[in-house]
Parts: structure tokens; sequence; C-alpha cells
């Protein structure tokens, strides 16, 4: 099982949950930016959770498959057409031997996710699949896809056998990309870092006050912000220390910077805040141009939404498996 | 006099900060890294990622939820509680000695460091291969060394123009660190001598060469030894 990279998109890579547990040695975690929608690929396809998948980049690749299989789409809405079929988003779909998927660009968002059932299945590197561009990690020592890149597709142990048809369908039901997909852009949740109380009231003002917009060389180690200038009330030196995704850096140019998946582990900026997590799969779809509004709320606050989004994740994911269960497409 | 008390610094929802102090200095680091030891023993199910002078702590914030205290504070007192047994861990420190060519193209920036310093090329190769430095910590790629120990003679600023492309295995000055870059990066490090070592293999067991707290010695080798060292390295 295989699938064939005719045209590489933009900026894909292969990502899974990321490779925790080796920031010692000094590898960051990477894995999906957009965790949420990561997940939900992977379930709508009936995989158990954990598989690698495809993070598509503004404009999607095109792709062969070798054999029949089972995939899905969700993240930021992107077309796909396998010739004259349309394949919906957030919806699995059967695909036959042969099938060329063609993904084209998103309208909005950022990113989005293909997951193919039984994962992309390339060599893991210290635990994971996910591709490390910063740190040369994964996949063809960390690299976007390149076309002629053959993926593996890993086995469908627990999944029914198929009759190999040469049906190309969508099954009835998908889920709604709301709230896993912010349409509306709302503001992202910053609980104030360490060095908070050293910007000058000016700039704490414009954090909350005004608008940023995600810069052109936003990528998937940090996102960039334009549009407002923050000083501090005087330089301050310091010393490295550990950087996490989420933090929100000030380097002296006085533009921030939100560290993302990529994030190096240390760092030796001013830290003025932090991307409360349920918000950074939000802001990790937001494109070079977006706005970017900052509300803020306590750490304490922070736990309890991202406890909340986990039930409602975990609960999601259940829902699913129970439909694929019904359906036939994968065994109780 | 008693050092001073560990900052708690709740920095995300799955992180806690451990911190010892603000500065560079080699008795703090020496601190960090006792925490850090006991800490792996006593609470091995966290990950602790040291530095200079402050630890981070990352656990799984959905696993302490329902518990009447926030999870960081519940943290806090679980690490003051394995700090305060007062059982240090004695560690037999590793050494590893780092062969590097600080000749012609191996060290690009040597002749300025030497020109700012007001000293013989020899004068700064041979200051550098006396001391012993220390890895304070990992960080900025995977594998990349902050060594403690430079000789105080041969500090010096960063370049005003960092490199798009520093070469695997260069040894530079940034400052009053030494490090060694692992991979071709972009820095702004003083490049003084190239070492033929690889620092970080993925595949290798523990990937990273060098680990906090380690021993760093350097020896000066010329270009013949360079490419001997290199090709064993590739075999």
């Amino acid at each position: 099982m295989s699938v064939s990279v005719l045209k590489p998109g933009l900026l894909s890579t292969i990502q899974d949950a990321g490779r925790p547990g080796h920031a010692a040695a000094g590898v960051g975690r990477a894995g999906a930016m957009d965790i949420p929608a990561w997940r939900l690929a992977n379930a709508l396809v009936g995989n158990r959770g954990g598989e690698a998948a495809l993070e598509c980049t503004l404009l999607g690749p095109t792709l062969r498959f070798e054999q029949a299989g089972w995939i899905a789409l969700t993240g930021a809405p992107i077309p796909a057409h396998i010739g004259a079929f349309h394949v919906p988003p957030w919806t699995a779909c059967r695909i036959s031997a042969g099938s060329v998927l063609e993904l084209g660009g998103m309208a909005v968002g950022c990113r989005s996710y293909l997951a193919v059932r039984g994962g992309l299945n390339v060599p893991p590197v210290l635990g994971s699949r996910s591709t490390d561009l910063h740190a040369r990690l994964g996949h063809h020592g960390g690299r976007a896809l390149q076309a002629g890149d053959v993926l593996p597709i890993g086995p469908l142990s627990d999944v029914h056998a198929e009759a190999d048809t040469d049906s190309i369908h969508a099954l009835s039901w998908g889920l709604d990309p709301q709230p896993w997909f912010d349409f509306a852009s709302s503001a992202i949740t910053l609980c104030h870092g360490s060095h908070w109380p050293h910007l000058a009231p000016a700039a704490q003002e414009r954090v909350y006050g005004s608008r940023f917009s995600v810069g052109q060389d936003s990528n998937r180690t940090a996102s960039r912000l334009d549009g407002q200038r923050l000083q501090l009330r005087a330089p301050l030196e310091l010393i490295s220390e550990a950087a996490l995704p989420g933090t929100v850096q000030l380097p002296p140019s006085g533009h921030p910077i939100v560290l993302m998946a990529e994030a190096p582990v240390t760092g030796g900026y001013p830290r003025i805040g932090q991307v409360a997590a349920v918000d950074l799969p939000r802001l990790a779809q937001r494109r070079p141009g977006d706005a970017v509004c900052f509300r803020h709320d306590t750490l304490e606050r922070a736990v309890v939404r991202l406890n909340e989004r986990e039930q409602a994740l975990n609960a999601m994911l259940a829902q699913v498996a129970q439909r694929l269960q019904r359906d036939g497409l994968i065994r109780a | 006099m008693d050092p001073a008390p560990i900052q708690f610094e709740p920095i995300a929802e799955d992180a806690l900060l451990l911190r010892f102090g603000e500065r560079m200095d080699a008795a703090l680091n020496e601190r960090v890294r006792a925490a850090v030891l006991t800490l792996r023993h006593q609470l091995p199910r966290f990950e602790y990622i040291p530095a200079y002078a402050s630890v981070l702590m990352r656990f799984d914030p959905l696993a302490c939820h329902g518990a009447t205290i926030s999870s960081h504070e519940a943290l806090q007192r679980e690490v003051l509680a394995a700090l305060g047994k007062g059982e240090a861990l004695i560690h037999a420190l590793r050494e590893q000695e780092i062969p590097v060519c600080y000749r012609g193209a191996y060290g690009p920036d040597l002749p300025q460091v030497a020109q700012y310093l007001d000293l013989p090329i020899d004068e700064v190769i041979t200051r550098h291969v006396s001391a012993e430095y220390q890895v304070a910590m990992i960080g900025f790629a995977p594998g990349f060394p902050y060594l403690l120990g430079l000789d105080p003679a041969l500090a010096m600023p960063r370049r005003r123009d960092p490199r798009q492309r520093v070469p695997a295995g260069s040894v530079g000055i940034g400052g009053v660190q030494s490090g060694i870059y692992p991979d071709q990066l972009p820095g702004g490090w003083q490049l003084i001598g190239r070492t033929p070592l690889r620092l970080f293999d993925a595949t290798a067991t523990p990937p990273s060469l060098l680990a906090a707290g380690d021993l760093v010695r350097f020896r000066a080798i010329d270009e013949n030894e360079f490419r001997h060292l290199e090709a064993e390295q590739l075999r």
C-alpha cells in the first residue's frame, strides 16, 4: 500500500502527535499544528489514533493512491477532487486503486489534514513520524513532500476485509467543522508571562487594544506578528531558558513572535505571554496577512478550557467510532 | 549562606518553570543539574529540561484534573518535597574529548577573533584547548551544547551579520559561551574551528553525544586528522 506524490503542494509535511520527551537533547516536539483537526481526520477513517497524516499548507498536493482505501480531510476547508468526483471535507471517502486526488488552494485557514486509513507509515524517528523542518527530523531528513515521493500506508489489521471495488464515494454523514475550525477568527487567549510587567504601559494596552497581523515569514516554528511594535520599559538582558509552543517572545525588533509546533527548546528573548493551548490550533490556522487580536485570561482558566475541549474532542472521537462501527467500517 | 529559594513559575498549562537564579554561573548551573538528577529519580513521570539557571518541568495537565488545587501548585509541593529530602545523587561526570581543527577554512573567524582580542592566533587556540568546559544545557537545535568555562580572555560578541549556513561541527564563541553546531544551521557565533565528530544522530542511543553536566575538552588536530576522523564517522 502506498501513495505517490505527483505535485507536492506549497508545503506538505507528514505529522503526528510529535516527539515529546527529547527536549533535554535539544529536540522539540513538532507534530501537527492543529492537533484536534489531525485527531478527527484519523478518527474519520477509522484509525486507532496516533497515525501520521498529511499536513497541507495553503495549497494542497496531488496524490495517486496505488490501492483502494479510505481518506478524510479536516482543518481548513480545501477544494478536493478525484476526477469529476468532489471530495467533501470532514467526511470519510472511499477511493479506488489508481485514484488521483487533487487538492486545491484553501480560501480560508492555513492548514488542512489528509488522513489515510492505516496512516502514513514512514519510518519513525525518535518515536514519531512527524516531520520537523527546523530540526530536520522525520521523512527524508525532515523535509516537506517532493514530487516523486512514495509514502507507504500502514496495515489495516483491525478492519473488515472489503471487496476491492472500483467505487469512489463519500459516506452519507460527516462532521460539522465547527467548533473545530474557527471561521469567526475569534480573539486568541493570552496568559501573561514572567516578563509581562517589563512591557511599557502603552505596550501592554496595545497588546489587547489593537490588531496584529500574521507576518509573511511565519512558519511551523513561529507566527510572527506584525502591525504593532511593543516596547519594554528598559532593555532586559536574559540568559537562555526553556521555550515552548505558545510562548510569546519579544525580540529587539518589538514585533512579538508566537512559538509554534516546531519551537526550539530554548530561547533567550523576553517572554511576555503564553497563548492558551486551546487557542494555539486557531492561531495555527491564521495565514500570513490574517488579523490576530488578543484577550487576557488566567492560566487556571486556560487549564479548565483545555479540559473542556479535550472532553468534547474525546466525545466526538467516540461518536465517530460508533458510527463507523454501525456502518460496518470498523470492528467493535 | 543558604542558596536563594527556587522561584516557581507556571508558564503553560503543561509546564512549570523552576528558576534558581538569573545568571550564567557554574555554581547555579550545578544546582540546576543536581535538582534535575534528584527529580528524575524521585518523580520520574515528568519531563525535565535543564537550562543555565532553570529547569522546565512538563506534565500532563489532563491527568491532574479534578484536584481541588491547581496542578501547578500540587506539582510545586511535590517538587519541594522531593528536593527537600536532602539526598543528593552522586553522578559520575562523563568526560568527552572533542577534536577540533582550528586552521584555515575550518575556523573562518579566527583571524578577526585574534585581532579583536589582541592575541596571536596560536594563543587563541592554546587558550581554547587549555580550558575545561562543562555542558550547561543542550538547546537551540538537537544536540547543540552550551559550554561554560571559556577563558574570559576569549569572550567576544557575536557577529553583527549572522550566517545563514554555519557548517556542521563548527566550534564557536558567543559572548562568554562556547558551543558546537551539530548540524548545518543559521548562526551568529564567531567560528574558530570545526570538529569532525557527529554531535547528534537520531538513530543513536542516546541521540545527543553530549548531555548537560558533561565535561568537555578540545584537542587541536590538523587537516589530515580531521579528514581521517570525518571518514571514520561516516563508516
